[in-house]
């Protein structure tokens, strides 16, 4: 029913990785969520887009947990699951990077990359860390990913562009094998050899299989980067777009509503 | 925004002579700049030790004697173990204020049971200790559970226990101390030839674990240390030791407490450098909501850092009472708080969190207790000291705030 109104027709990923239908979520009397369906598959790239208060996040914190939607289904490779915790999403394969990255300013790459999760022996809390494992591994996992705008992993974070952070709050995401990235507003101010990174990275990230959700405002980054694009306005989806066959102008004309059939003419 | 020329060469692109994952090379630029943003905090202090001694030395030719030199370590013991806890609060970006009136406390604790009670003087000792403790497992319940700042937790502590001390002492308000075992604490002195080993060892130690680590970084692959650092800083070390260890031979020997405070100094150093618990603790002081979403059990570091703040200041006070021989009512009062807390700043440890070494607890407070010796010396008044002291205070605190104005901008970039 939500697909409905896609002025594209787009097929959803053959075999959804993940899946979640019907979601909603009130705080209060506020609904935020109505009835949303969500997919993504292997090595896909879906943009969520949508006004301010559109519920994106609101989606994106109900997919990871942390806020889970008052009443939804999911499945997850086919089979049923809950994400009603972000330890559930996390288990699952399921990792976010939040728009404010959550890195420690003052810890270099390499202690950024492993927070809460150090390498070390046995011993509890005063564990001896494995420094040369964990450096080794980040430079790894940099390479992995071509990222060489970091030429010393040992640098702090703090010093870092808003790019370079991206990168190792992405990178980070990663270090948990998951299946599913979420990227909230990931190219959000940055300039534009910095954008570049990011979503060059995005590419990485899809052709390495894993399945990818990016919130973004910038119609330009998601036409490069998405397969499908999803559109969400007052909390419900009212369109999908299959990127190979659509033009920023259908999308935007969603996004506000311009575009007028039987649906979308309750606004306000 | 996707031409090509950009693609191809990126401006954050890194020299390509620089290889990935490589450590600066040493250079006297990159020093100096590593010295203005704070890299280097523990070269700075240095530098301001040497320079207060010069001044010092020229003033008066007493200051920089064998003797001198022994009874400046001896001054700073107490407000150096202190000021261990003190850099754990502070990398945690909290305060504790209640640490001069713990130490205090616990002092009048272990004095009172010793000489009123009679217990022997190692329960008594640790009676301190745990009561210090305790007090920390208090204070940090408030600081986690109501959040409450910590400020006004410890500065009610401050007061609070400060009261708790006066009503302990009892009506004399003095207990003087004449157990063998506490006053050794601070008036025995190893032998010359125990110093020479003490020496020797330490430094032996100090360059098997840099070498050992110079070594395991090879082996894995990853570029170490560049090798004319690695072998001035090893050179550098071994000097201070030994000529400390020559210097005090002089005089008495190297003095039991000096080798506690140092000793107490290289544990938490090397737990906050290496174990996973320091890690966090660096963690939570730069982004706590970062390392609570990463997983770490943020109130059970602050509860476990409040804890150690607060025993730390139990062993202060006690070698405090150990060199006055007392515990009396000013005892943990007056400027001792305030020096606690300025010499880790002096020496580089920032007051908003995160950035710091344990080490700089003993440098800071050599610095400031070589400049309050130095003034007894010259025999200033107090008028005088106070006033020096205060404007040494807003210096390091001016110093510790440009680094952080400088780093901000440099990340504007």
């Amino acid at each position: 029913m939500t697909d409905a109104t896609a002025t594209q027709p787009a097929a959803g990923p053959k075999t959804p990785l993940l899946e979640l239908k019907g979601v909603s979520k009130s705080f209060g009397a506020v609904r935020a969520l109505t009835d949303v369906d969500f997919e993504v598959g292997t090595g896909e790239v879906v943009a969520l887009v949508g006004d301010n208060g559109a519920g994106k996040s609101t989606l994106i914190k109900a997919i990871s947990g942390i806020q889970p939607g008052d009443r939804y289904a999911a499945q997850f490779e086919g089979t049923d699951v809950n994400l009603n915790t972000p330890h559930d999403a996390a288990g699952l394969g399921i990792a976010t990077v939040y728009q404010d990255l959550a890195l420690a300013d003052n810890l270099d790459v390499v202690e950024n990359l492993f927070l809460g999760h150090e390498m070390s022996g046995p011993g509890g809390p005063l564990s001896l860390l494995d420094e040369t494992s964990m450096e080794h591994r980040a430079l790894d996992l940099m390479s992995q990913l071509a990222v060489t705008t970091i030429a010393n992993v040992r640098t702090e974070v703090g010093s870092l562009s808003g790019g370079q952070r991206q990168s190792v709050a992405i990178a980070r995401s990663l270090l948990g094998e998951p299946k599913v990235v979420m990227l909230d507003e990931p190219t959000a101010a940055l300039g534009v050899a910095q954008t570049r990174q990011v979503l060059d990275l995005v590419k990485r990230l899809k052709d390495r299989g894993l399945g990818v959700v990016v919130i973004s405002h910038n119609l330009a980054d998601i036409f490069e980067v998405a397969d499908r694009i999803i559109v969400l306005r007052l909390g419900q989806r009212v369109a999908t777009f299959d990127r190979a066959t659509s033009t920023p102008d259908q999308v935007v004309a969603a996004i506000t509503g311009a575009s007028s059939n039987g649906q979308k003419g309750d606004q306000r | 925004m996707s031409d090509t020329a950009t693609k191809a060469t990126p401006p954050e692109a890194p020299d390509p002579t620089t290889e990935a994952g490589a450590r600066p090379e040493f250079s006297l630029g990159a020093a100096l700049r590593g010295l203005a943003e704070g890299e280097l905090g523990s070269v700075r202090v240095i530098l301001g030790i040497a320079l207060v001694w010069i001044i010092f030395q020229s003033q008066n030719s007493n200051f920089l004697t064998a003797t001198n030199i022994t009874n400046l370590l001896l001054q700073v013991v107490a407000v150096g173990l202190v000021s261990v806890g003190v850099v754990l609060v502070l990398l945690l970006g909290e305060i504790d204020l209640s640490i001069g009136s713990v130490s205090g406390l616990c002092a009048a604790i272990m004095a009172v049971l010793n000489v009123q009670h009679g217990w022997s003087p190692v329960p008594a000792v640790i009676a301190a200790i745990v009561a210090g403790a305790a007090i920390g497992l208090f204070q940090g319940f408030f600081v986690n559970f109501f959040q409450i700042p910590s400020f006004v937790v410890t500065l009610a502590g401050l007061i609070g226990w400060q009261g708790f001390q006066l009503q302990v002492l009892g009506d004399t308000g003095t207990v003087n101390l004449t157990s063998g075992f506490i006053v050794d604490l601070t008036s025995k002195f190893f032998s010359t030839g125990v110093g020479w080993v003490i020496a020797i060892a330490a430094v032996a130690l100090y360059a098997a674990t840099g070498l050992w680590q110079r070594r395991k970084r090879a082996s894995a692959g990853l570029k170490p240390e560049d090798p004319l650092r690695f072998g001035v800083r090893t050179v550098l070390v071994g000097i201070a030791i030994l000529v400390t260890v020559y210097v005090l031979n002089q005089d008495r020997g190297l003095p039991y407490a000096v080798l506690i405070l140092i000793a107490f100094v290289a544990v938490f150093a090397f737990i906050t450098t290496r174990t996973r618990f320091g890690r966090h603790i660096y963690a939570v002081g730069g982004n706590a909501e970062a390392s609570r979403r990463a997983g770490i059990n943020v109130t059970r570091i602050r509860a476990t850092v409040f804890i150690l703040s607060s025993t730390m200041a139990a062993i202060g006070g006690v070698m405090a009472a150990s060199r006055l021989l007392a515990v009396n009512q000013s005892s943990g009062g007056s400027d001792f708080l305030l020096l606690a807390i300025a010499g880790p700043v002096v020496a580089g440890t920032s007051l908003f969190g995160g950035r710091g070494t344990v080490w700089s607890a003993l440098l800071g407070a050599i610095l400031i207790g070589s400049i309050s010796n130095g003034m007894d010396l010259l025999a200033l008044s107090s008028a005088v000291k106070f006033m020096i002291t205060g404007g040494v205070l807003l210096a390091a605190v001016t110093i510790d705030s440009a680094t952080r104005l400088r780093r901000q901008s440099i990340r504007r970039v």
